[in-house]
């Protein structure tokens, strides 16, 4: 009797161990067909955009067309695209340097140097966290008429230029920064620009990427600001750009629309794609407020 | 922190002079103004300027406009704010499940981050158009008409879809981050193969997610309050009718639209900035100033 138990007891346990060994080469299999499936979903808007791009006629359908040249064309010309970029481009090349200049000095002020009032000063650039543009929009405004840089590209690039969080993510790194360091650095007579130019910059290369990455991405996708105060064709902005490409027809040209709005991804996707692993890094060593 | 190293005096000043300036100039004084104004009933043609007290916030409070616009904006930044934060924690589980080939859905899941906000309305308002979009289509064969141009509902619905779809990559990003930090030990004892799987990845990973979760229900509900304006202004430009007049596009529309809407929409920054602030002492308190368990 106890005999037959153990014999079948045994079974079982091979029954299970089989069905679990085939569990463990079907899982990767239909995990592999779940996300494949996902990316696929969430990509779909974005592919339909692009078959969109290259129709001229049977609009809609899922059928590439042969119109992608032509789409292309016509919105790079009616948008004025390579004006568009350029423009966008200077705005935010600018503002992601600018800001990491300024926060790198900020937070090296703060670590390797003693500051009265530190925390003050901290916290009073910590305050822009609470003053998103919508909260002080129209005074704003008001004083970029009273500076005359309306339609500049000072008044695009300038308010953005102090960052809370370049600030902290470069004050965080240089803390994990062995001290002994600077103190050699200072024995073989480097000067504090010596030290910050030629040690801690280049150690700083992921952080670097990490915010070059966050603040062009956005401010390559800015609206309200250059809605409001950049509308000649020298300063205006590329997503204000797509918007009049939707505006000016009665009839929504999709295939124009889409060329356009494609191309205005191109530049992000790129820099995303480049820096995407400093980024990762960034985040998963560092950081705790982006 | 550590010891100064270097002695310098004026130095440190110098190399923070510039950002409290600017942050000076471009926040703290176009804020302060904000309050003052808001006091008052300003007409930008006519030049007056008049000190009415609360009246604004009184006039705002009694609109029937604006508390639609409060109803309007909580509804979308709720859902929004959910089904981003649902749907990426579920697609950044899976695609950092330890198997091979998967790195390539890592990156093909993160590039949404790219998007703007104006262009996903784009590809949406195309995706769901009335007469050619694909999704609108699909609706119909069962039996569903779906109208953003005409029905209210659908245009909520139609810019929480764009909202959501858009801040999808950045969520995934910061949750792949989150999962990369915890030990392997507990990522394989609560892998999705095996029974049990979703017990046990709500018992051992998700609360060892939990900073990275608060964190971005922040950030998400700051995105889906303040950086949707290019979506909507894109797309439905707060209608039909008031149907997605969100509180930022209602302010957009007094400050800039109207000639004597400066004190009201400056009241209204007010209130955003007050919303801003409850927001502030809530991830101070709750979420740890560090995110990241090292």
């Amino acid at each position: 009797m106890s005999a037959i138990t153990t014999r079948s007891t045994t079974l079982q346990q091979r029954e299970l161990a089989r069905s679990d060994a085939m569990r463990r080469k079907l899982y990767p299999i239909v995990m592999h067909v779940i996300m494949a499936l996902a990316v696929f979903v969430v990509s779909f808007p974005l592919i339909y955009a692009f078959i969109l791009s290259t129709q001229d006629s049977h609009i809609g359908t899922l059928v590439p067309g042969n119109a992608l040249v032509k789409n292309y064309q016509e919105a790079w010309r009616q948008a004025n695209m390579g004006l568009l970029i350029r423009n966008t481009l200077i705005v935010a090349l600018s503002v992601a340097i600018g800001k990491i200049v300024l926060a790198i000095l900020g937070a090296y002020a703060l670590i390797y140097f003693r500051v009265r009032g530190g925390m003050i000063i901290l916290g009073l650039i910590m305050l822009t966290h609470l003053l998103p543009l919508p909260v002080r929009v129209v005074p704003t405004y008001e004083l970029l008429t009273q500076l005359d840089w309306v339609n500049t590209f000072q008044g695009l690039t300038i308010p953005f230029f102090a960052s809370a969080t370049g600030l902290l993510l470069f004050q965080q790194f240089f803390r994990t920064v062995p001290t002994d360091l600077a103190d050699a650095a200072r024995v073989d007579g480097a000067g504090p620009f010596r030290f910050l130019i030629s040690m801690l910059i280049p150690i700083s290369r992921t952080n670097i990427g990490a915010l070059f990455l966050i603040e062009f991405v956005y401010m390559w996708n800015q609206y309200l600001w250059p809605l409001l105060v950049a509308n000649s064709d020298q300063t205006r902005q590329i997503q204000i750009g797509i918007k009049l490409l939707v505006a000016t027809d009665a009839v929504i040209e999709w295939g124009t629309v889409m060329a356009g709005a494609l191309m205005a991804i191109i530049p992000p996707l790129i820099v995303l794609l480049v820096l995407q692993r400093s980024l990762m890094t960034g985040l998963t060593t560092s950081t705790d407020d982006l | 922190m550590a010891t100064p190293v270097f002695k310098n005096r004026v130095l440190p000043y110098l190399l923070l002079l510039p950002s409290v300036a600017l942050v000076a100039v471009f926040f703290l004084y176009p804020a302060a103004q904000s309050l003052e104004l808001s006091l008052y009933r300003v007409h930008r043609v006519r030049d007056v300027k008049i000190y009415v007290g609360l009246e604004n916030f009184e006039r705002l409070f009694e609109s029937s406009v604006y508390l639609n616009s409060l109803k309007i904006t909580a509804i979308f930044v709720v859902a929004t704010v959910l089904f981003a934060l649902a749907i990426s924690l579920a697609l950044a589980v899976g695609a950092s499940q330890p198997i091979k080939g998967f790195g390539v859905y890592r990156t093909l899941l993160i590039w949404t981050y790219a998007l703007s906000p104006a262009v996903a309305g784009l590809i949406w308002a195309l995706l769901t158009d009335p007469a050619i979009g694909f999704l609108t289509n699909l609706l119909s064969t069962f039996g569903i008409t779906f109208n953003w141009r005409r029905g209210q509902d659908d245009a909520l619905i139609f810019i929480i879809m764009a909202a959501v779809w858009k801040i999808l990559g950045y969520n995934i990003l910061f949750f792949l981050a989150g999962l990369k930090q915890i030990p392997r030990d507990v990522i394989e004892a609560a892998s999705l193969d095996g029974a049990n799987s979703w017990t046990r990845f709500w018992r051992m990973v998700f609360p060892l997610l939990m900073p990275m979760t608060l964190f971005l229900l922040i950030m998400n509900t700051l995105y889906a309050s303040f950086d949707t304006f290019g979506l909507i202004d894109i797309t439905t430009q707060g209608g039909p009718g008031r149907a997605t007049n969100v509180l930022v596009y209602n302010l957009y529309n007094d400050g800039f639209k109207s000639t004597s809407g400066i004190g009201l929409a400056s009241a209204q920054s007010i209130i955003l900035l007050a919303i801003v602030a409850a927001l502030t002492v809530f991830q101070y308190k709750f979420v740890s100033r560090r995110t990241f368990y090292q």
